[in-house]
């Protein structure tokens, strides 16, 4: 299986979705794609994509927010797994994608290819919802139901250690931050829109005093 | 224990007031009373970390949705979040307002927390991080207050350091 072709398949999934990346040739291949305003690529500060989903989804528990992990960045953070199972967002789905090596650097393995299961740690963290997946049927299966379950879930997806020639694209990190927040801001719902607003109303009161 | 309650309270109001929303905090001494407030405060969504770092992503995430965020962690744990503050808080201009308790410095008994003492300035210089004391009541809530300020303007991470002077009551 091709992390490309997961991509693709859930694609309009992702279109529907607040997405936010790893670094490397996920975010080169999701853009070879199409980007969109609501992909985030954390183009660096490896492990920590599950905690800016974490944090996305409790703070927009309207908006269906996806991550979408690798095995090298989950294995720097797996206290993210005990985090993200302590506060069970129904809004998040975690995707994380096992070729069981360090890719972007060269291929070294990690230690999901001597032996290290990913699944068995995400379930045993307490993560409500966990599968393995090896085929593009049942990846896009599980990733569906996932967004349908209402159900903080982990996917771990194994797939081929192949990926792009070149990980720079034309989308600057800046640029794609600040459109990111513009649009994830553009969906907070009424409820949060009257509390952002009055905080506003405070700060303009105190400009006009002044 | 002889943690400030009074001044605990009054740098609980002093986040409220500046409309922060959600704390990630990872527990210390001198942060237990802090944790407590955030715990029973409906209001405040309270996120209890593994390891720091973890904290500079919630609150990437919830600046990204438009909230205001915190984090409160011991010097230790500064040392901790260090790459999640450079390659993702500098890199991606992130607010990050870090309430960090200042361990190990003079008047420190616990022989273990010594070395992170001396070295929790001179990397808040060596990162170009701003950052402030809070070492009396009288000024406390108006810094911080100025500190949350920095951070959103500025767009980047801004520490404010919990002095013994005003954790700590011997």
């Amino acid at each position: 299986m091709l992390r490309v072709d997961c991509l693709r398949a859930i694609y309009p999934e992702l279109e529907k979705s607040l997405v936010v990346t790893i670094m490397g040739a996920l975010p080169a291949e999701l853009q070879s794609l199409g980007h969109r305003a609501n992909f985030f690529y954390l183009q660096h500060a490896m492990g920590l994509s599950s905690s800016t989903g974490l944090g996305l989804a409790l703070c927009m528990p309207e908006q269906k927010v996806i991550v979408l992990d690798g095995d090298g960045s989950l294995l720097m953070n797996l206290g993210s797994l005990s985090t993200m199972a302590r506060y069970r967002p129904r809004n998040l789905v975690h995707i994380v994608f096992d070729n069981e090596s360090l890719l972007s650097v060269g291929g070294f393995p990690t230690a999901t290819g001597t032996g290290t299961d990913l699944e068995g740690i995400a379930r045993a963290a307490g993560i409500p919802r966990v599968a393995t997946v090896r085929d593009l049927e049942s990846f896009k299966a599980a990733v569906i139901g996932g967004v349908q379950a209402n159900e903080l879930t982990t996917i771990i997806a194994k797939v081929e250690a192949t990926g792009p020639a070149a990980y720079v694209t034309g989308l600057t990190l800046l640029e794609n931050r600040f459109q990111f927040s513009r649009h994830a801001r553009s969906l907070r719902t009424p409820e949060d829109r009257l509390s952002l607003s009055k905080g506003n109303k405070k700060v303009t009161q105190r400009r006009r005093v002044r | 224990m002889p943690v400030s309650s009074v001044n605990s309270s009054l740098i609980y109001g002093a986040l409220k007031e500046c409309g922060v929303r959600l704390l990630s905090a990872l527990p210390e001494t001198w942060l237990v009373h802090l944790i407590r407030l955030a715990e029973q405060d409906r209001e405040m969504t309270l996120v209890r970390l593994a390891k720091e770092e973890e904290g500079v992503g919630i609150s990437a995430g919830a600046h990204f949705a438009g909230v205001k965020s915190a984090m409160l962690m011991q010097n230790h744990g500064f040392l901790a979040a260090i790459n999640g503050i450079v390659s993702f808080a500098h890199l991606y201009k992130i607010p990050l307002l870090m309430l960090i308790s200042y361990r190990g410095s003079f008047g420190e008994r616990d022989p273990w927390q010594t070395q992170g003492g001396n070295v929790t300035e001179p990397l808040l210089r060596a990162l170009g991080i701003p950052y402030c004391f809070l070492d009396e009541a009288e000024t406390a809530k108006k810094r911080l207050c100025h500190a949350q300020r920095l951070a959103e303007s500025s767009l980047q991470p801004v520490a404010v350091l919990l002095t013994r002077d005003l954790m700590w009551e011997e």
